[in-house]
């Protein structure tokens, strides 16, 4: 493995407090040392940084990779390599897959495949019922030796209070992370698109705000009530970013996370019946879009994730109200956050490498997110004033379904590195 | 205008369409009529052509109304219905417009439970696309031939007083109406209860009530919707009864109206429950009139989309 020396960057690493210029040395796949004027010795692989923004790997807790038994939408070799390209080091997936990943054996054979892509870093949700039918709980503490970092059972959210209460008890003692997807499925029921003037001139039936807000109050009070640590999954609205407030003032041990698409596009972008922008959450409106934004700056959601969702093309194909929610995220998440929330002086660059990196692993509790020396050599370079044109057709995702085909972003990473090895770039 | 300033286009629904575009729609369809009012009908303007109706919902009335249509213009109508069609084997909508597409059709008609369908297809086919009604989104020919109508009885939409009264929630037919009569120049109102009016309706050109005294007062024109009876079982009204008893138009509620009022039902009609059994046969119903310029309207858009050389052909 060759010794690395990123020289005369922009280094921003949250967990150290740094934001300054320096050189990070990289050897045997650890972070050797941060600093001015890192001694060079010939074998060194230097690479000049002046203008780039030196971060820790970006972690996506949040991602959809459909392995295993949905391999035409991704798998993990395409997953795993578009998470690499779109600057992250590690995600975290979902188990909403066929078979469900509700049990040890799944959970090791991911994590074992995972490792043979070389790509980024696999870290494994699973489900917190069996098949995520919310009747049974899954083995949490085999689940959790096998290698799992979190439970959720994501868009198939347990309804009935008491089994997620269940649940949130039992997950608190194995000491594993709950993930919810808040949403009142009885208040939401039937619904595709936001609930508002634009789902009511286009006769679609509307996800009300109120049934995600709902929820979110449930979420609080039972985080209080067992002491689990609970993630709330994409908050979409103003009304979930001040229930999330105050019930982490109330001090409940909650996290949150919101994505990309929240802060820089609204239920607008309907219009058309276009199935690019259908996903659950849904888009909301531009006074949502200003609270994500604020609540990022403010820390009030803990993280970004993308929500990554790819499907093939001929399922989104379709009539809206029968095509699948869901967008692709991990290639544009890093230039939505430059362009929307840095380049607009919305979000400080430590912010925003806090929630794309070190808070991410914090919530999932896993190593990464800083650049302190010892730690595994997951680095991410930016450059952070590039201008270019989004191109689904070129992803590395097998997904092609964003809304953001064609739009003009700024940033890109332009070296992802895992455990010191140059994994894109 | 143009000579054929429609030619080409599909008719997807009233909202974003100008005045001057309904306006030619309306006079157009007025050409129509008096050639379905003459005694041999039939007019070779679409000689050759072929039309395809599509449905996906089941309605006769409005598959009979675009069928009527092309026949009296000599076009060679073809009726797929969502049961024969091989959407039920699977195939995608999509590949369903583009093998009609390949079947050389020069226009598909579509009517779909689902919202905006119509507007998706368009987007797949070069062949103009008519929306038959489409989930709660819109109903454009329906609007058109309700627009028509009201101007046939009294005259120039601007300043007329219209209350939609009923389902608005579910209805592609109010939505049509609110683009179209706003549009030309009417006062439109909404009445209905709370549980069947859409979130943020009032943000649209309209005026909501949830009562009949204030939405009929000094109305010009009372449209009825359709109450769809299953809508019970979620809650969204109590009875048929005190439906009937709050929203029904009837002889007593009409009387909020103008005493020259118009009333109108696109049809079919529950009577007795969301308007009173002999109403739609009294002197105020204007009801079998909108079936005569459902036809009419229709000729109109089969004629100006498909750019008919002249309308005697
Ligand atoms: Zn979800
Ligand atoms: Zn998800």
């Amino acid at each position: 493995m060759k010794t690395i020396l990123l020289r005369g960057g922009h280094v921003v690493d949250p967990a150290n407090n740094i934001d300054a210029i320096n050189d990070v040395l990289i050897l045997n796949g650890v972070i050797k040392a941060v600093g001015q004027n890192i001694d060079v010795t010939a074998d060194i692989d230097v690479r000049d940084c002046t203008g780039l923004i030196v971060a820790p790997g970006l972690i996506d807790i949040h991602v959809h990779l459909r392995e295993p038994g949905q391999e035409y939408k991704e798998d993990l070799a395409s997953g795993l390599g578009a998470a690499a390209a779109g600057g992250f080091t590690a995600v975290a997936c979902m188990p909403n897959t066929a078979p469900v990943i509700d049990s040890a054996p799944i959970v090791r054979d991911l994590v074992t495949r995972a490792k043979d892509v070389h790509k980024a870093r696999l870290w494994v949700i699973a489900a917190l019922s069996k098949g995520m039918k919310n009747t049974e709980l899954t083995e949490m503490a085999d689940l959790k030796a096998a290698g799992a970092v979190a439970v959720s059972d994501d868009a198939y959210q347990v309804q009935d209070p008491l089994f997620l209460r269940r649940a949130m008890e039992y997950a608190a003692m194995v000491n594993l992370p709950v993930l919810l997807h808040c949403e009142n499925t009885t208040l939401s029921e039937g619904g595709v698109m936001n609930e508002g003037l634009v789902s009511t001139e286009l006769g679609l039936k509307g996800l009300p705000r109120e049934a995600y807000e709902l929820d979110v109050a449930r979420a609080g009070l039972l985080a209080m009530l067992t002491g689990a640590k609970t993630h709330i999954l994409h908050v979409s609205t103003r009304g979930e970013a001040e229930l999330v407030r105050h019930f982490k003032q109330k001090g409940a041990p909650l996290t949150a996370e919101t994505g990309p698409h929240y802060w820089c596009v609204t239920d607008e972008a309907v219009q058309g019946y276009n199935t690019h922008a259908k996903m659950n959450p849904p888009l909301r409106t531009s006074d949502d879009c200003a609270a994500m934004a604020a609540a990022v700056a403010d820390g009030t959601m803990d993280a970004i994730a993308t929500d990554h969702a790819p499907h093939a093309d001929y399922e989104k194909t379709q009539e809206f109200a029968l095509a699948p929610f869901g967008i692709v995220g991990l290639e544009t998440s890093l230039a939505l956050g430059i362009t929307y929330l840095i380049k607009t002086g919305k979000v400080s660059w430590t912010r925003f490498i806090d929630a794309m990196s070190t808070q991410p692993a914090k919530i999932i509790g896993v190593a990464g997110g800083t650049l302190t020396p010892g730690a595994a050599a997951d680095v991410t370079v930016i450059a952070p004033d590039v201008t270019w044109v989004v191109d689904a057709a070129s992803f590395v995702s097998k997904g092609r379904n964003t809304p953001f085909d064609g739009v003009e972003l700024r940033g890109r990473a332009v070296m992802t590195i895992v455990g010191g090895e140059v994994v894109h770039g | 205008m143009s000579t054929k300033p429609l030619a080409g286009c599909d008719l997807l629904g009233l909202k974003g369409l100008d005045r001057e575009t309904l306006g030619h729609y309306l006079t157009t369809a007025a050409e129509f009529e008096k050639i379905i009012k003459r005694d041999i009908k039939k007019v070779p303007t679409l000689k050759g052509k072929s039309v395809i109706t599509l449905f996906y919902e089941n309605s006769t009335r409005t598959r009979t109304s675009f069928e009527a249509a092309g026949k009296y213009m000599s076009a060679d109508v073809i009726n797929i219905s969502g049961s024969t069609s091989s959407t039920t084997k699977g195939e995608s909508l999509r590949d369903t417009f583009l093998t009609l597409q390949a079947l050389t059709a020069d226009c598909i008609i579509m009517r779909t439970p689902f919202s905006g369908a119509p507007e998706q297809a368009a987007a797949w086919v070069d062949v103009p696309v008519i929306n038959a009604g489409d989930g709660m989104h819109e109903h454009p020919t329906q609007g058109l031939l309700d627009a028509y109508t009201i101007q046939k009885v009294k005259g120039p939409l601007d300043g007329l007083k219209v209350a939609i009264v009923g389902d608005v929630a579910h209805s592609r037919v109010a939505r049509s109406n609110v683009w179209g009569l706003s549009t030309l120049g009417a006062d439109v109102h909404l009445v209905g209860p709370n549980t069947l009016m859409p979130r943020d309706i009032s943000q649209l050109p309209v005026t909501v009530h949830n009562t009949l005294e204030s939405g009929l007062a000094g109305a010009d024109v009372v449209m009825v919707l359709r109450l769809q009876l299953e809508r019970m079982s979620k809650a969204l009204f109590p009875t048929a009864r005190e439906y009937h008893m709050t929203f029904g138009i009837n002889e007593a509620t009409l009387r909020y109206a103008k005493p020259d009022a118009i009333v109108m039902h696109p049809g079919p009609m529950n009577r007795g429950l969301e308007i009173g059994g002999d109403l739609p046969d009294g002197h105020q119903s204007v009801i079998c009139q909108q079936v005569t310029s459902g036809v009419a309207v229709r000729m109109a858009a089969l004629y100006l989309l498909l750019g008919a050389d002249g309308i005697e052909g």
